[in-house]
């Protein structure tokens, strides 16, 4: 089986597109969220889609194989929440590890089943590692700017645990992603030094930022230059951006990033911008539009979805792919 | 004696291979060859500033704070932190200053150097940081090992770092020490660390020189040549020092120390130094050193003779003491008066604006002369820096009231000499549509048009279309511009086209404001003129270009671009809405959004009825603005309150809100923003789309007709309607309906109109946009008193930000808005709550509120409820709501028309 490394000199990868759209088009309910590990768990849990990984399995393998099938090459796990502190939340710190791996072992599984059915299209698993619900750059206290909710070191600890997790299951390669706060992902990005280091081994390493709104920045203030440089340290597989924006917004920053960048570049924007029901709506035809500036000028290695996108915008956004050759790096 | 025997001319940087070293803050900070030296702010070091050590002893961070700020406003590139000082927790105080630092986007915006002799504050710097800063610094002081571990975690962590000449041996004090220390730093940080060679900038001692001992003379010579040195024979590596060592010896004689600081940097950069810890304040103008001064210090740095030393302090004696002098007189007033009005156009300055405009009258043979030579001048270079996206609006509307200023000032010379044509390129006539109020952008518009030299005819709000037709007869002007911001203008709009092809008025028609649209311009309106054109101007600044290639010799082109343009939209427009399917309006109320009534619990009301509120507190509601609406008005786009530190048009942002804070301290304590409001909570329950509302005597007093959406949903998604948010009758449940209106207008219009009359729009858009403002922070103010307390459904604590972002539970929804797009049942509203008789607002036939600052709205309290936009409906339900609202279908029709899929 190549390597993605030479895959990607080849040809543009595809990245899948939401979980959580495809999670909604299940009417699940609270017994759902807890079948086999949580019935007994004190507080309600329904929302929390990481846990499905363990108690429906079946349903997020199914939207793994439903991304593979629209074209994909890499799937993000159902991990986007699965750090101990985000699930400190639903009372279940206990379990970030578990979550992970059993996400890590669905989506490999399903994967392998790709692979083997298609050998010249291998398929990947990628670890998807989010940027946990609190910040380490900004106050939550106004009245005490000077006060932070977590910290580098708990950060890193926990998304170590993560990270073991994830490989444990058997990912290929890990994306810290949603980067709404560069410090967050610092610290992640320094957890996955020391956990490569301790089990001596090394997997690509995607990052992909988030640029918030119209000002160009993330939520903690970064230029898209200043984020690069600030990850720039590490030797990264690929660098990019999703979510927040739909794809013509992210236009300006993605060229900014692949200009400047000395790694791959990945984007997977969002279906749009939300509507006033809080929908993203744009439909694959209106997307692919979008994409295919991008594409046009030479910005993309890896393009997928974000919120609001479906295996049939992956579908769409994988056959325009297949017409383009990807950025050429160097 | 020299040891810099051969002149070898200023470093050339030579490693083009290795990419540059780059650095962030929020924003990136780039060392290229070309950046030739990046300064070091150092007044932020307890070890270097008594004041700043004071100030963090003290716990005084946030004055500790404003020495970072005055670093950065003073220029430094990078901001040095240092914490070393015994009595203080070194790790907590760097963390907690750092954590500061990054709340205030001003000062986070450069990278941070982290600087510590102690490497546990160093790694609790480190943790604090988003961006790429340096470490101040790591050196093989203590060992291989150790130099080793921390050059490894530095790497982790992201940083560049600055490694000091010293090893196990000691300081590195002669040139062969440093360069022999240099050398082996950097091949273990490059080979066996893996540190990026650009990311290690060396420090090889700064040094004091003239200290009177024979082994310090040569100090300076030694930095210089092993500077030179690490930049030909390390590949990528920086070289930085601590500039004020070298002065040590002249403390107390800042003359003399800041000529050698000078002096050391231009010798230290041309040798290749590109980064020193500067104290800018402490810096003389190389070339400005007295020669005879510059000759001794430079003797002793460069130890050029024997008796440098005695020489310099002989010298010294007779410098002390003189200090520099601040001149601080405004410059710009001793240039020339010509220039001296551009500048003050630009600037939008109009203190001195009559006396330079008299002044140059004086020299110029007829007073027309002035306005055509260096008035126009100077307009020609706003609109072009405008246009060029490098002014902004706000500056370009305090421009044109410098403008105005000085053409009044003119006029009564020019009409005496009776001399001169008015110069204009275009007349054109604007105006609001009949039933509209808003003006606030029409004003723009017009102010920027002026400033490109047309003359504006301005009729004002509320312009019906015969009026606009005779008034564009009569003054033969060249083009019409409408505005209106309410739906129902759209149709006033089509009616004023209908009318000037009736009437042979065959020129372009303008059309903006916020409910324009460039659809509806190519579907509705350019149909009704076809003997001429029809344009959408999306806002101010697009409305120079089109007039000006209107009424330019491209104008054929043009058009013909346009109309291809539109024909495009509107083939567009109707291919689209063949997909859209519907669902008839009984289908649609069959998927009405569910709410379970059975587990709901209304919140009874604390008080029914009616209320009146006129002693507000105008201050208290200031405190509720939303500003980022604000900077739209004036067209800088941003989320406040970052738009003021934005890349673009940050400073503009910030010098708007500072007069607005200014107007608005000023309005409010003149009472120019008095807020009055009416609001009622009644029981209501729901019959089908309709809600009926009662007083407590079960006695019917109004019913609320509402719209539902009508577009076919995804499975997950409903045909909402804003009934659906209020128990239905057959439920049994008592549920309950508010409403409101409030104004913080009523004495606006009489204060703009003094501003203009005082050719002031700048401040009369000001003014008219605070009250806008005002009105909505009123609403917000009483939607949450009604909340907590009239009607006490929720107890809610929200921050204003929270607030905006409508956090609550319960929505406000205002007739004419998505969710309720139909006007009249602001007539509902205004009827249950006898708000025109009560708080002096009026409707007027298109339904616009009058004062225009002012908000009206249903509140609904249930959890679910809440806003989303109606999107197009089908005709079977208009003609269901007239029969129900009992009005005429023409006349519903008319109403709904922007709605309606026909």
């Amino acid at each position: 089986m190549s390597s993605i490394t030479d895959i990607a000199k080849k040809r543009i990868l595809i990245l899948d597109g939401a979980m959580g759209t495809m999670i909604q088009r299940y009417t699940l309910e609270e017994a759902d969220f807890r079948k086999g590990w949580f019935e007994d768990h004190s507080s309600p849990l329904k929302g929390n889609n990481d846990l499905l990984s363990l108690t429906r399995p079946d349903i997020i393998k199914e939207i793994h194989s439903a991304y593979f099938e629209a074209g994909a090459d890499i799937v993000e796990t159902n991990t986007f929440s699965g750090t101990k502190i985000a699930q400190l939340d639903y009372g279940l710190q206990d379990y970030a590890y578990d979550i992970n791996f059993q996400s890590a072992k669905i989506a490999c599984e399903v994967a392998n089943e790709f692979t083997i059915k298609e050998p010249n299209k291998p398929r990947f698993v990628a670890g998807s590692i989010g940027p946990t619900n609190r910040t380490a750059s900004i106050s939550p206290d106004v009245n005490d700017p000077s006060f932070r909710n977590t910290s580098f070191d708990e950060l890193n600890e926990a998304y170590q645990e993560q990270i073991n997790g994830l490989i444990d299951g058997g990912v290929h390669i890990l994306l810290i992603e949603t980067v709404f706060d560069t410090l967050n992902a610092k610290a992640a990005l320094f957890a996955v030094n020391q956990v490569f280091e301790s089990r001596a081994i090394k997997l690509p390493v995607m990052v992909s930022g988030t640029i918030t709104d119209a000002s160009g920045r993330t939520l903690t203030g970064q230029t898209s230059e200043a984020f690069l440089i600030s990850m720039s340290h590490f030797p990264l597989f690929s660098i990019g951006l999703n979510c927040a924006l739909g794809a013509a917004d992210m236009h300006p920053y993605l060229k900014t990033l692949a200009k400047k960048a000395s790694f791959l570049i990945s984007a997977h924007p969002n279906a749009g911008l939300p509507n006033e029901f809080g929908e993203y709506d744009e439909t694959p035809e209106k997307m692919v539009d979008q994409i295919e500036f991008f594409l046009k000028d030479d910005l993309i290695n890896i393009i997928g979805g974000c919120c609001g996108t479906t295996p049939d915008h992956i579908k769409a956004i994988a056959e325009l792919a297949s017409k383009y050759s990807p950025r050429n790096q160097f | 004696m020299s040891i810099l025997k051969e002149f070898k001319g200023k470093y050339k940087y030579k490693w083009d291979e290795l990419p540059f070293m780059k650095l962030s803050g929020l924003e990136p900070l780039v060392f290229s060859p070309e950046t030739n030296f990046i300064n070091v702010g150092e007044r932020t070091n307890v070890t270097g500033s008594k004041k700043f050590l004071r100030l963090i002893k003290e716990e005084k961070f946030e004055e500790a704070i404003d020495v970072a700020r005055e670093q950065v406003e003073g220029g430094a590139q990078i901001i040095d932190v240092n914490m070393d000082e015994g009595m203080l927790d070194g790790e907590a105080s760097m963390k907690r200053f750092l954590n500061l630092m990054a709340a205030e986007p001003d000062i986070s915006r450069i990278p941070v150097m982290i600087d510590s002799s102690k490497w546990t504050i160093i790694e609790a710097g480190l943790k604090c940081v988003q961006g790429k800063g340096v470490v101040n610094s790591i050196s093989l002081k203590e060992g291989k090992n150790q130099f080793i571990t921390q050059g490894k975690l530095i790497k982790q962590y992201g940083a560049a770092v600055i490694v000091m000449a010293f090893d196990e041996n000691g300081q590195a004090d002669s040139y062969e020490r440093r360069i022999e220390i240099c050398r082996r730093s950097y091949n273990i940080l490059v080979n066996e660390v893996g540190f990026l060679p650009q990311d290690i900038i060396f420090d090889p001692n700064v040094f004091p020189v003239a200290t009177g001992m024979k082994e310090h003379e040569n100090n300076a010579v030694d930095f210089f040549k092993a500077t030179r040195w690490i930049r030909e024979n390390l590949p990528g590596a920086h070289v930085s020092g601590g500039v004020s060592n070298v002065s040590f010896s002249f403390r107390g004689n800042n003359t003399v120390r800041e000529a050698m600081h000078s002096a050391f940097l231009y010798h230290a950069i041309n040798e290749g130094m590109d980064m020193g810890i500067v104290n800018p304040s402490m810096l003389e103008v190389y070339d400005e050193i007295p020669k005879d001064l510059l000759k001794k210090v430079e003797d002793v740095l460069l130890n050029r003779s024997a008796n440098a030393t005695e020489s310099l302090l002989d010298f010294a004696q007779n410098v002390k003491g003189s200090a520099k002098q601040e001149q601080k007189t405004a410059e710009w007033r001793l240039n020339e008066v010509e220039e001296r009005l551009e500048y003050a156009l630009i600037k939008g300055i109009t203190e001195y604006i009559e006396l330079d405009v008299e002044e140059i009258r004086q020299k110029v043979a007829k007073p027309l002369e002035v306005i055509e030579g260096p008035l126009m001048n100077g307009m020609n270079t706003v609109g072009d820096l405008f246009g060029e996206g490098k002014m902004f609006l706000p500056q370009v509307v305090k421009s044109a009231r410098v403008m105005k200023k000085a053409v009044a000032y003119l006029t009564p010379y020019i009409e005496k000499e009776k001399g001169g044509e008015k110069t204009s390129k275009g007349k054109i006539l604007m105006a609001t549509v009949k039933g509209d109020v808003h003006d606030i952008g029409k004003n723009i518009v017009g102010v920027v048009l002026g400033c490109n030299h047309y003359d504006v005819i301005d009729l004002g709000v509320m312009v019906p279309s015969k009026k606009i037709i005779e008034e564009a007869k009569k003054h033969n002007v060249d083009i019409i511009g409408l505005s209106g911001l309410i739906t129902p203008s759209l149709d006033e709009m089509i009616d004023v086209a209908r009318e000037m092809e009736k009437n042979n008025v065959h020129i372009p028609l303008l059309i903006g404001g916020a409910t324009t649209s460039r659809v509806h311009t190519a579907v509705k309106i350019e149909k009704e003129l076809p003997s001429s054109s029809t344009i959408h101007v999306l806002d101010a600044s697009r409305s120079v270009p089109v007039v000006g290639k209107l009424l330019g010799n491209t104008k054929v082109d043009y058009l013909n671009e346009i109309r291809s343009e539109y024909e495009k939209l509107r083939t567009y427009h109707f291919n689209k809405k063949d997909q859209k399917s519907y669902l008839t309006i009984k289908e649609a109320r069959t998927n009405k959004f569910p709410i379970d009534w059975k587990n709901f619990n209304s919140t009874k009301p604390n008080q029914r009825g009616v209320f009146h509120l006129h002693d507000l507190s105008s201050k208290e509601i200031a405190s509720f603005i939303d500003w980022t609406p604000f900077f739209q008005t004036w067209e800088l786009h941003g989320r406040y309150p970052r738009i003021l530190k934005d890349e673009i048009v940050g400073e503009e942002a910030s010098k708007l809100f500072k007069d607005a804070q200014e107007m608005l301290n000023h309005a409010l304590e003149k009472n120019w923003l008095e807020v009055e409001a009416v609001y009622g909570i009644w029981e209501a329950h729901t019959i089908e789309d309709d809600i009926f509302i009662f007083d407590e005597k079960d006695e019917l007093l109004a019913v609320s007709h509402c719209l539902r959406q009508q577009t076919k949903k995804s499975s997950k998604a409903f045909n909402m309607s804003l009934s659906d948010f209020i128990a239905p009758k057959s439920t049994g449940i008592k549920d309950y309906i508010g409403a409101f209106v409030v104004t913080a207008g009523k004495k606006i219009d009489q204060i703009a109109k003094k501003f203009e009359e005082d050719l002031d729009d700048y401040n009369s858009i000001m003014i008219k946009a605070l009250a806008d403002r005002m009105a909505e922070a009123a609403a917000e103010y009483l939607h949450q008193k009604v909340r907590k307390e009239y009607w006490g459904y929720t107890e809610e604590q929200f921050s204003n930000e929270e607030l905006i972002k409508e956090k609550y539970q319960g929505i406000r929804p205002a007739p004419g808005y998505p969710a309720c797009p139909d006007h009249t049942e602001k007539e509902t509203i205004f009827h249950l709550l006898d708000a025109t008789n009560k708080v002096g607002v009026e409707l007027t036939e298109s339904l616009a509120m009058y004062p225009v600052s002012s908000v009206s709205g249903w509140y609904f309290s249930n959890p679910e409820s809440k806003y989303f936009g109606l999107g197009k409906i089908k005709m079977d339900q208009v003609e269901e709501l007239s029969t129900r609202k009992k009005v005429d279908l023409s006349v519903m029709k008319k109403w709904l028309s922007p709605n309606l899929d026909d």
